[in-house]
């Protein structure tokens, strides 16, 4: 067998491979699909969805402490609030829309046809979806959760919480680690497995970094919340003792497990944030960005270091002197990786080739200076006798915004005004993206700015009304007419995004003039991604001109990624054509290029990315949406305490997977003959 | 579904064949199964971190966590689930020769001391004097040893899909991917064993 295919009709291969990748337009179709870019989309409109929900509650909590003395929620309403606003942005919202980001692009940008584990993806979605459809299943029967989203015991215990509240919280995140913890070994593996020749570890785009930090610390933290949370439902199902000081148990156990997960998960939802500004900004820079190994090294070393602060929100429990010492320099220790990626942006910015202003660039400007101010009343109460002083008051909410609205909402912006053309294959207005941006950035500002003050003044947090004279009205007032402000700003956004859906200018292949692989492939991206798979010289192969897109002398030709579709790509590819150099149209390519048997990509090497094997891709596949199904019939019979439906759910669930691993044809093909 | 026409050869990259893979180490399937148990050994060390922070800090805890546990189950016990990892890898090694009877044989074993390590596990529950509502000690203790049978529980439920895969001719020398990834968990619930043992049943007569 030849290892070259002379002559590769790029135009009839993507036939070949669009009737092999294609998902039937039918229901079924839909529900069975394992299409990463479908996945990715679906993760970010159903994390974006919770986004509005945190926000409205949010809207109502602004409403309510707008003014002293107000009742226009009742303590118990307010409770209830406040607890799903932070759960639903915490868990349904910050982290699931970075995976959205993470599932659409990470293929793309590594080369590759799919995720490593496509069913896998499909899973992990459903999964999120439906825990977030249980947990809020409990604003139905006016029981949702009422500890706050870190719901401390002995609050949240069966003696002081006995309705459904907490068992609905527990039971709902317990869900949710499933499809989180599947999600990030799919990312693990795909990075790890899958990237296309030539780009070895030290090439990787480093949004790559920031998915393969975030998605290790996932698998590491998940599990101490798990923990947790099955200690919390034995307590309040079966009376056990692991809270009860009484008999030996203790209160501080669920902190210290809640933390060990928590403060890991903080980095989660900023790491892919920081990736994507380390992506962006070299875009509208116009130049590679500034000490690239060093932010991936502080993107790796941020993750580490965010298992070992756990204790400092925990100052105020009396802990030993020893300890908070510790956690107090670890947690200030914190600031200098972050810090290096800050000046990593800001060389960038400041060693530019061309500065270009458009809205993604706006919101990264946004973000960075909101990164700073929550970095710095960070470093604040990283101190332990001024967290003393601030803890618990709205001080501490004043930073924990900065930090995710500032780390993680405006780079998620940002990279809905830079991907979504890529996704939609329309562009976003940039009048309203400006508008969008300063309304935005002003409304956020005056929602959480006051709050440091008041927070001074010693108003506590979680409390539902406030008296009079205290010092606080005036602050207050203002912060709910920056909340305001916020909902007109992501209004603008929203009516952005379905103003470009009918009449957004159509988008090229590489609007922006990007460097990084998801770019060499039309807006939207066929089923496939690439009709061939592409091979990178460098970390910038788009910048690279004919290196990467037309090979090297001595190495074989090769086609830019998605050749067939010329119309897309002659910005790209014919202005960099060299005289001499082949018409992309047809081209000889070494058969591990054009995988064209069936659903395959590339595996390759981990450290070099040499070509390996070929992967083979499953089928579509309804399994996971079953199996997803079977798990919420679990939980739910495990919420109302029904045993019987709880085991017939289980045997379902094993079930569902014994037939998801059942073989197919595709995945387990008979043995080979000879020949 | 193009599968009916699908070339199955080895492709070449310049440099040699390019396998399609299916099974091996360092394959995604072994990764993946890898950052499972990675993600599953977090579980555990959170359990047995549990216990010591309980016993170093809760002097109630203490006092019962610091007891002498009885030692005649746990160390037949052990015997019984290091032997079955032998009789798992024994097993694989067979079909990496393309040995199907012996991966049946292997599994076949494996499942026997499972069965028997769950068994002396439901005696062992069967004689202590007090429920797991006791104390926490005895929240602590049932749950980690629980989570750990139920592990067992699910390998022998994997073991027993594969050995049914077994007999329907599924596996050869060059595709037993679910053999191995199998095998890997079933090590993997062995070793996790070990650590309850030296933390629930050992450390309390070291300190």
């Amino acid at each position: 067998m030849s290892t070259v295919i002379e002559r590769v009709e790029l135009e009839a291969l993507s036939e070949r491979l669009e009737h092999t990748w294609k998902t039937p337009k039918t229901l079924y179709g839909e529900l069975s699909s394992v299409d990463h870019k479908k996945i990715g989309k679906r993760y970010l409109a159903t994390a974006f969805t919770f986004l509005l929900l945190g926000g409205l509650q949010a809207g109502a909590m602004r409403a309510q402490l707008a003014r002293p003395e107000s009742r226009l929620l009742s303590p118990e309403m307010y409770d209830q609030l406040f607890s799903m606003h932070g759960t639903t942005m915490i868990f349904w919202y910050a982290s699931p829309i970075l995976s959205g980001f993470s599932n659409y692009l990470v293929p793309l940008m590594l080369g590759a046809r799919d995720m490593a584990f496509p069913r896998l993806n499909a899973f992990s979605y459903w999964t999120f979806l439906l825990s977030g459809v249980f947990i809020y299943s409990s604003a139905l029967a006016g029981v949702m959760p009422h500890g706050g989203w870190f719901a401390y015991v002995p609050y949240t215990n069966a003696q002081y919480s006995p309705g459904l509240n907490m068992d609905f919280y527990a039971l709902a995140l317990l869900f949710l680690t499933i499809s989180t913890t599947a999600g990030a070994i799919n990312f693990i593996v795909t990075i790890f497995k899958t990237r296309c020749p030539g780009m070895s570890v030290s090439r990787m785009p480093l949004f790559m970094w920031s998915t393969l930090t975030t998605s290790v610390a996932m698998v590491f933290s998940m599990p101490a919340l798990t923990a947790a949370l099955i200690f919390l439902e034995f307590d309040r199902r079966f009376g056990t003792h692991f809270y009860d000081p009484i008999r030996g148990g203790a209160p501080m156990l669920w902190q210290h497990l809640f933390w060990v997960f928590g403060h890991p998960w903080v980095y989660i939802v900023i790491l892919p944030a920081t990736g994507m500004a380390s992506m962006i900004i070299p875009t509208f820079c116009r130049r590679p960005i500034v000490g690239h190994v060093y932010v991936a090294l502080a993107t790796v070393s941020t993750g580490i270091f965010g298992f070992g602060v756990w204790a400092h929100h925990m100052f105020a429990t009396g802990m030993p002197a020893l300890s908070t010492t510790f956690f107090s320099a670890a947690s200030m220790a914190v600031s200098i990786p972050s810090g290096i990626q800050v000046f990593a942006w800001l060389a960038t910015i400041w060693a530019a080739r061309r500065h270009v202003l458009a809205t993604p660039m706006l919101f990264m400007l946004g973000f960075i200076c909101l990164f700073v101010i929550g970095g710095v009343n960070g470093v604040m109460t990283a101190s332990v006798p001024f967290d003393w002083q601030a803890t618990d008051t709205y001080f501490v909410v004043a930073h924990l915004h900065y930090v995710l609205v500032g780390i993680n909402l405006f780079p998620v912006l940002a990279g809905f005004y830079y991907w979504l053309p890529k996704m939609t294959g329309r562009m976003l207005n940039e009048r309203l993206g400006t508008w969008n941006f300063w309304v935005l950035f002003v409304g956020v500002n005056l929602t959480f700015f006051p709050m440091h003050f008041v927070g001074l003044r010693g108003m506590p947090r979680r409390v539902y009304t406030y008296p009079a004279g205290m010092g606080w009205d005036w602050l207050n007032a203002v912060e709910s007419v920056g909340a305001a402000v916020s909902v007109v700003g992501v209004l603008l956004f929203l009516i952005n995004v379905f103003w470009s859906r009918r009449s957004g200018a159509i988008a090229p292949a590489n609007p922006w003039g990007a460097a990084t692989l998801e770019w060499a492939t039309s807006s939207p991206p066929p089923e496939y991604n690439f009709t061939v798979i592409p091979t990178v010289r460098g970390r910038e192969p788009l910048w690279e001109r004919h290196d990467a897109l037309l090979g090297v002398a001595g190495e074989e030709d090769f086609a830019p990624a998605d050749a067939a579709r010329a119309a897309d790509y002659v910005g790209v590819y014919t202005e960099y054509r060299r005289e001499g150099e082949p018409d992309p149209a047809s081209l000889s390519l070494p058969t591990w290029r054009v995988l064209d048997e069936g659903k395959e990509t590339l595996e390759s090497t981990l450290l070099d990315a040499d070509p390996q094997a070929v992967l083979r891709m499953p089928e579509d596949s309804i399994w996971p949406l079953i199996l997803a199904l079977a798990l919420t019939g679990l939980f739910v019979a495990l919420l109302f305490k029904a045993p019987v439906w709880t085991a017939i759910a289980g045997v379902v669930t094993l079930a569902s997977i014994g037939g998801w691993l059942w073989p197919t044809e595709a995945t387990f093909p008979p043995p080979r003959t000879a020949s | 579904m193009s599968t009916a026409a699908y070339d199955d050869r080895p492709r070449r990259n310049g440099r040699g064949t390019l396998p399609i893979r299916l099974t091996g180490s360092r394959s995604p399937g072994w990764w993946g199964t890898v950052c499972f148990c990675a993600t599953e050994a977090m579980l555990f060390a959170s359990f047995i971190g549990a216990y010591f922070f309980l016993r170093g800090s809760v002097e109630a805890f203490a006092a019962e966590g610091g007891k002498y546990v009885p030692l005649t189950r746990p160390l037949i016990m052990t015997v019984l689930l290091l032997t079955s990892s032998a009789s798992a890898w024994w097993g694989e090694q067979g079909i990496k020769k393309g040995d199907s009877m012996r991966l049946r044989i292997g599994l076949a074993v494996t499942l026997l001391l499972g069965v028997a390590f769950l068994t002396i596990q439901a005696s062992e529950y069967a004689h202590r004097e007090t429920s797991w509502t006791t104390s926490a000690y005895d929240s602590l203790f049932i749950t980690i040893t629980g989570f750990h049978g139920a592990h067992v529980a699910g390998g022998l439920l994997m073991n027993a899909y594969v050995q049914l895969r077994a007999w329907l001719g599924h596996f050869d020398a060059e595709r037993h991917e679910a053999v191995s990834n199998a095998v890997l968990y079933w090590h993997f619930v062995d070793g996790v064993w070990l650590f309850i043992l030296a933390a629930l049943y050992l450390s309390p007569r070291l300190f």
